[in-house]
């Protein structure tokens, strides 16, 4: 007979070994996936995880894409984790993503073809309040009438993706596009391009912002009375009452800070490595970050690795598709399929297994 | 714009046809969310319906059986939710989003190979007599088996719940799970019963997606549906009935919104096409002004029983 027993205080050591683990089970379970397809097992798995770093001909190009598609995941992550961590459940991440993008696009769009140092400020700036307003909208009714922020939050993906239909093929298009749609290219409008920092590193604002961003959240939670509180709250709501935790500052701080970061990230994304506004310019970061922030362990530095180990999939899963023909579907399922062994193995984590020879 | 290209027959007629996927879902969830389990993963057990249904129905060239192949691979889908939430004692909003995820990758992967083909569609059935009756016999009476089968599912998941032993049992644990453990029913038995029900009812409502109400395999295709039938089961205070109303009135937004695109009314097409989130969205707001509404009171808490 097999029992669970709940630990005193969490296991540090499995804290950090599930996350291992959960790759490592993943690993093999997605190894069996590709095998049904057809594939051999072991070569997709080095061309996902490995090729992308060491290959000869693959890796010095792709070895700064890890940069580029682990910041917009890190920042989001970040944002999200704070607010999972005190029980606010923030998962239209994609969509205050696309606001920020919006926002930020549309302001540095106003300038062009100026030339001034300060419209790349000023978009990053416009970028976080769209994203953070977009957030408010979920956080408000919550704090004012108790409304689900997990349903309002998700509705609002789908009117943020309706928005950006509509402003790439309106109000953001390029007028020297000839009708196509999408707004003008980044690329061509130098004062407002997240161009890279250091050329083949990949390294953009947007790296720079989410490495911020992981030191300010690794402060703010171990250093500083808020981020007590947020911990608090997640861990004992009762106990954080009775301490004098403000829920309506805190729901409020976290919705708004994840939205801010999530609008950043979206800005970063859409003025540098995307280029241009367009009608499916997000690719789903906001979603995947929900399991960056859960395999990081809610934890900046933790959020910092899995952000890039979730980079690397997306990197490795494109050469697969090109290596081996490997469905784009497949790597989504193998991110899948990693939520649930980290899930299923965070029980390690609060719970030991005892072996009992009598029914409880 | 011309509005009397609308013909109040036939919106009310296709109505129902909106609203029987997120009736379907959101009656599986409500039982769920009664036996004390929240599982966002709706969305993810739809889309995945969805595709089995349809992958089924395509080599098949039987619907019935694509819709059960549909219900099971939701109920097989749902499984994993609840070995996880019951017996590893995850935390039931990250595992809902998480199969949710996994379903949208898996219906994804399954789907590629069927994408733009045709299927055999359910063929409609008359009532015998009441289709007759002028107006109402079209709106009401002249549908596909399955928009029946779903108002069937309302009324017997209402019987059950409210005037049966098993109701009050699956009640009783979804209200105070200690309590329900202490008297001795088997807490984690019953709540998988009720999310492998949820999880199958969800298949049946993505399964109607693709093979009535589009009737095609498109990558995404069900666009929020079990989001919103989430919605619906807080609309309905968690009552059966009031699930119908809820999910009636969400399909007659559909409808009408989708009618007065095609008449060309000047509002913008994005609006329009959005609207139906956003008065989910003030509809939650409306429900939530009202203060308390019923929820289950052990909605969403991990059940670890210490002896």
């Amino acid at each position: 007979m097999i029992r669970l027993e709940k630990r005193p205080s969490p296991s540090r050591v499995w804290a950090a070994m599930t996350p291992v683990l959960a790759v490592v089970a993943t690993m093999i379970a997605g190894g069996f996936l590709f095998w049904m397809l057809g594939k051999d097992p072991l070569e997709s798995i080095r061309t996902i995880f490995w090729d992308p770093l060491f290959h000869e001909t693959f890796g010095p190009y792709s070895r700064p894409q890890l940069l580029v598609k682990a910041a917009p995941l890190i920042l989001i992550a970040i944002g999200l984790s704070l607010g999972f961590r005190a029980g606010v459940w923030n998962i239209g991440a994609e969509g205050q993503y696309i606001m920020g993008a919006i926002c930020g696009a549309g302001v540095g769009l106003a300038f062009f073809p100026a030339d001034n140092p300060l419209i790349f400020p000023t978009m990053i700036l416009a970028g976080a309040l769209g994203g953070w307003a977009w957030a408010m909208i979920p956080g408000f009714l919550k704090v004012r009438f108790g409304t689900n922020e997990i349903l309002v939050s998700l509705m609002l993906v789908y009117v943020a993706e309706a928005l950006l239909a509509s402003v790439s093929q309106g109000l953001l298009q390029n007028p020297d596009g000839m009708g196509f749609p999408g707004s003008r290219n980044f690329r061509d409008f130098p004062a407002a391009h997240n161009a890279e920092i250091f050329t083949n590193t990949g390294m953009h604002w947007g790296v720079v912002f989410a490495f911020v961003a992981v030191i300010f959240a690794y402060v703010l939670l171990t250093r500083h009375m808020l981020g007590f509180h947020v911990r608090l709250t997640g861990e004992a709501p009762r106990a954080a009452r009775f301490a004098g935790v403000n829920p309506t500052r805190l729901v409020l701080f976290c919705l708004g800070t994840s939205g801010a970061l999530a609008g950043m990230a979206g800005m970063f994304e859409v003025s540098g490595p995307a280029g241009q506004i367009s009608i499916d310019f997000n690719s789903g970061y906001g979603f995947t970050a929900i399991i960056v922030a859960f395999l990081g362990r809610l934890h900046p530095i933790g959020i910092l690795l899995a952000g890039l180990l979730m980079a690397l999939t997306y990197i490795g899963g494109e050469l697969a598709q090109l290596m081996l023909g490997l469905p784009a579907a497949a790597i989504q399922m193998f991110q899948g399929m990693l939520m649930f062994f980290l899930l299923a193995m965070d029980m390690l984590t609060n719970y030991r297994i005892r072996f009992s020879m009598k029914t409880a | 714009m011309d509005l009397s290209q609308i013909n109040p027959i036939l919106l009310l007629a296709s109505l129902m046809v909106a609203a029987t996927p997120i009736l379907l879902a959101a009656i599986g969830e409500a039982v769920v969310e009664k036996a004390g389990v929240l599982n966002l993963g709706v969305e993810g057990m739809m889309i995945t319906g969805a595709v089995v249904g349809f992958a089924i129905t395509v080599n098949t060239d039987a619907p019935v059986l694509g819709f059960v192949c549909a219900a099971i691979a939701g109920a097989a889908l749902s499984m994993l939710f609840g070995i996880l939430t019951q017996y590893l004692l995850s935390n039931q909003v990250a595992t809902g989003l998480g199969l949710t995820l996994f379903g949208l990758g898996v219906s994804s992967l399954i789907g590629k190979p069927y994408e733009g083909m045709k299927v055999t569609t359910l063929s409609k059935f008359e009532v015998p007599l009441l289709s007759d009756i002028p107006v109402i016999g079209p709106i009401l009476f002249k549908h596909d088996p399955m928009v029946y089968v779903s108002i069937l599912i309302i009324a017997a998941t209402w019987y059950v719940l409210t005037h049966t032993r098993a109701g009050l049992i699956l009640r009783g644990v979804g209200e105070n799970h200690d309590a329900a453990h202490a008297l001795g029913y088997k807490v984690i038995r019953v709540r998988l019963m009720a999310i492998a029900f949820g999880g199958a009812c969800a298949g049946l409502g993505g399964a109607y997606i693709s093979l009535v109400r589009v009737p095609q395999w498109v990558d995404g295709m069900t666009a929020g549906a079990g989001w919103i039938a989430l919605a619906i089961v807080v609309f309905a205070s968690w009552r059966p009935w009031r699930v119908l109303l809820g999910a009636y009135l969400f399909g007659g937004i559909t409808v009408l919104q989708l009618n007065l695109q095609a008449a060309g009314v000047p509002v913008p097409v994005e609006v329009l096409a959005s609207s139906p989130y956003i008065i989910t969205i003030l509809v939650l707001v409306a429900i939530s002004m009202k203060g308390s509404h019923g929820a289950p009171g052990a909605l969403g808490k991990i059940f670890h029983a210490t002896h």
